[in-house]
């Protein structure tokens, strides 16, 4: 058997001293994806952080491997540049750097740390054409700045963009499909769908089942108060969006 | 988030990297201030009586000045009998060629990035190099001056071109200005010297560079710029300054004239010494810039303004004429014990005159700065309008940013806008950057170049790039 490309053993973390995740196991295999559900609160946010290696989030138990390697110590630019991406839930706004020359760093700096060489102005655009037709991104906000002024739709569209161009190994979605419309949730799951790839998995947080609808998980988890309650296949995800949450608090109330 | 701060601090602290002094003979004056002083440094530019003159009046009104105080960055007394007012590197004879000039200053000017070969071979920017006080070289003078162009050192304008000089000199910026204008009319000892002849478009950027080396001078230079009606010129000016203990002060006037019609843009990169990390030594930057723009004319500065223990500076607009337009964009970074008390006047005179102001402050360690700006709208600008807006971004938590607009408006059909903004880098912005595979540092760099792309995108291209590079910026549009 192959080794998992993600795996997390019994993880504890907390932020500012109070704990959020009080153990965690999961592993997620190239060319597989999993959604993660639950209710607000339930630590899905966190989790998504911590593996990409915020800060502010201490892991205070447990660990984190990828490609069979604790990442725990590694810094949010090596794991970015060891193929972590991490689209955020509210992607922030960088005023006055245009989309296209943060875009170019960021994949020249993960190119480089490969030792692979940087690409030239014409050799991005290039890149850059074929990818935005593949997210259906207007390439007015390309030249603009990064998320400013861009309506939450565009930049959740900008978030799938960034992820197409930098093509990471682990994608990892922060409720990606919330506040937008049924539009552009398809061109964000056509997006996704498109980038499937058996050496690439991708980790999708949601609240609802609708993106599912569009991008057919090989795994869901429920996190419920920073566990993973229940595990299932994609039909688990329909289960929830018939019954709700509750019926699996009581589950693991009473197991 | 002490690794935030750790890098945060190492962009803050970068060494100042023009920190060497050049060990090249030099014919000064004894230190002191007194009339014979004045005389003595009109005497060696074989200046004309009228000069010396002026400058006597401009040292007598002097005396009678109380140094002002009302600026926040408060410095010790300066003892005014202890700077040496003149210093010249001593093999200055006319100069015809670079060839005749000193290597080691050559190699100076080459240490600084600006070798004059290089730059009259590649850039086809012309130079004109003012070390400590006195003009060196002047590159690509004959090509100008078949255009009509004369560009040179003033001490030459004042023998060569009496007649311009005298009209012009002291008419933007008056000897009885301020103290420090008043003090640089008595004692100016050199300086750069430009005229744009009616229609001319100027075929090529002018820049000057100052460097202060000898220690224990002030740096008076003299900048007087006159673009004929209808002409355009785009002038450039660097500064640099050994790491010297004591603080040395520089108070330089500038003066420009657009007549009719005529567009100046003046950019500065100014990267005086700021001083150690404790805040010792540096350049004192007190420096009068003044523009006035006749009708339908039209001043712009632009400065980037990283170095010196302390600037004190506001580079205005006189607009006078009609329809005449003032522009003002500044980027001030403070770190360590760096202070600044930077702005604008823009002096609304004629009708319709418009004036924009971008100015943005970015203070790092125990940085400070004020921003300073006057717009005066006076009784007969009809239709006047000014916008500003003041920007300021803080890094860490020891730093201070202030903005002190001042409007005063005489004309009821004047329109004026002010929007100000504080902001710290956010860690969410620097954690993105960050996800996406950019190192800290890089981040922090990225934030700040987006920050001031608004005022460093109005710099020519070869200064934008120095400016980029004395923020510890990569290029900012080189895709897109």
């Amino acid at each position: 058997m192959t080794e998992p490309l993600l795996e997390i053993k019994d993880l504890h973390v907390s932020v500012e001293g109070t704990e959020i995740l009080h153990g965690v196991n999961l592993t997620v295999n190239a060319g597989e994806v999993h959604a993660i559900m639950g209710t607000n609160g339930s630590g899905k946010s966190t989790l998504t952080k911590v593996i990409a290696g915020h800060p502010d989030y201490e892991v205070t138990k447990g660990d984190v491997l990828y490609n069979g390697k604790s990442i725990l110590e590694d810094e949010p630019e090596d794991r970015a540049c060891a193929g972590i991406f991490l689209a955020f839930q509210y992607p922030v706004e960088v005023p006055g750097v245009s989309n296209m020359y943060f875009l170019r760093s960021a994949l020249n700096a993960q190119r480089k740390s490969r030792g692979e060489a940087e690409l030239s102005g014409a050799e991005f655009l290039d890149l850059v054409k074929e990818k935005a037709k593949l997210v259906d991104i207007d390439q007015g906000l390309l030249n603009r700045s990064v998320n400013e002024g861009f309506s939450g739709g565009e930049k959740k569209r900008n978030e799938i963009f960034q992820l197409a161009v930098l093509a990471p190994t682990l994608a990892i979605l922060d409720e990606t499909d919330s506040g937008l419309d049924i539009d552009a949730l398809k061109t964000v799951a056509s997006g996704v769908n498109s980038m499937r790839d058996p050496e690439r998995a991708f980790l999708l947080v949601t609240h609802y089942q609708r993106l599912l609808n569009y991008i057919e998980p090989d795994r869901v988890h429920v996190l419920l108060d920073g566990r993973i309650a229940k595990s299932g296949g994609k039909e688990l995800a329909l289960q929830l969006e018939d019954k709700g949450y509750a019926w699996i608090e009581e589950e693991a109330a009473t197991a | 988030m002490a690794e935030t701060n750790e890098t945060v601090q190492a962009l803050a602290e970068a060494e100042y990297k023009h920190g060497w002094s050049s060990n090249v003979e030099s014919d000064q004056l004894p230190p002191g201030l007194n009339e014979d002083i004045v005389r003595a440094i009109s005497a060696k530019k074989n200046e004309p009586e009228w000069l010396t003159e002026w400058r006597l009046r401009a040292y007598r009104h002097w005396l009678t000045m109380p140094e002002p105080d009302w600026q926040k960055p408060k410095y010790p007394k300066i003892d005014y009998q202890n700077i040496i007012y003149y210093s010249a590197p001593k093999k200055k004879v006319s100069l015809e060629s670079l060839d005749e000039v000193d290597p080691e200053l050559l190699e100076t000017f080459e240490k600084l990035g600006i070798s004059l070969d290089e730059q009259k071979r590649l850039t086809g920017v012309a130079v004109d190099a003012v070390f400590d006080s006195v003009s060196v070289k002047t590159t690509f003078r004959e090509e100008l001056s078949k255009q009509g162009v004369i560009f040179c050192s003033f001490s030459e304008a004042v023998t060569d071109h009496p007649e311009l000089v005298k009209k012009y000199l002291g008419s933007v910026v008056p000897y009885t200005d301020n103290y420090f204008a008043t003090l640089n009319s008595a004692v100016f000892s050199d300086g750069s010297f430009c005229y744009i002849p009616p229609g001319v478009r100027c075929p090529m950027e002018l820049s000057t560079y100052f460097r202060i080396n000898t220690a224990g001078t002030g740096q008076f230079e003299r900048t007087l710029l006159i673009a004929d009606e209808g002409a355009y010129v785009s002038y450039l000016e660097g500064c640099t300054a050994p790491s010297r203990d004591e603080n040395q002060l520089h108070a330089a006037v500038v003066e420009l004239v657009a007549l009719k019609g005529a567009h100046i843009k003046y950019s500065t990169v100014q990267n005086w010494y700021p001083g150690d990390k404790n805040g010792k030594g540096g350049v004192y930057n007190f420096v009068t810039k003044r523009g006035t723009a006749h009708e339908n004319a039209k001043v712009s500065w632009t400065q980037v303004e990283t170095g010196s223990a302390i600037t004190w500076k506001y580079p205005s607009c006189v607009l006078k004429g009609d329809n005449s337009v003032g522009e003002f964009y500044s980027v001030a970074l403070t770190r360590d014990h760096q202070m600044a008390d930077t702005g604008t006047k823009m002096v609304h005179i004629g009708k319709n005159t418009k004036s924009t102001i971008v100015s943005k402050g970015i203070s790092a360690g125990q940085g400070d700065q004020t921003y300073r700006g006057l717009v005066k709208i006076l009784p007969k600008a009809e239709g006047a309008r000014n916008y500003s807006v003041c920007d300021s971004l803080l890094i860490g938590g020891k730093c201070g940013a202030h903005t002190v607009p001042y409007i005063e408006s005489s004309n009821k059909s004047a329109v004026i806008e002010h929007e100000a903004s504080t902001s710290k880098i956010s860690d969410d912005q620097i954690f993105f950057l960050r996800q996406r595979g950019l190192s800290e540092e890089d981040a922090v760099s990225m934030i700040v170049n987006g920050f001031c792309k608004d005022v460093l995108s109005e710099l020519p291209m070869e200064f934008a790039v120095e400016a980029q590079k004395l923020l510890g910026l990569k290029l900012e549009g080189a895709v897109g």
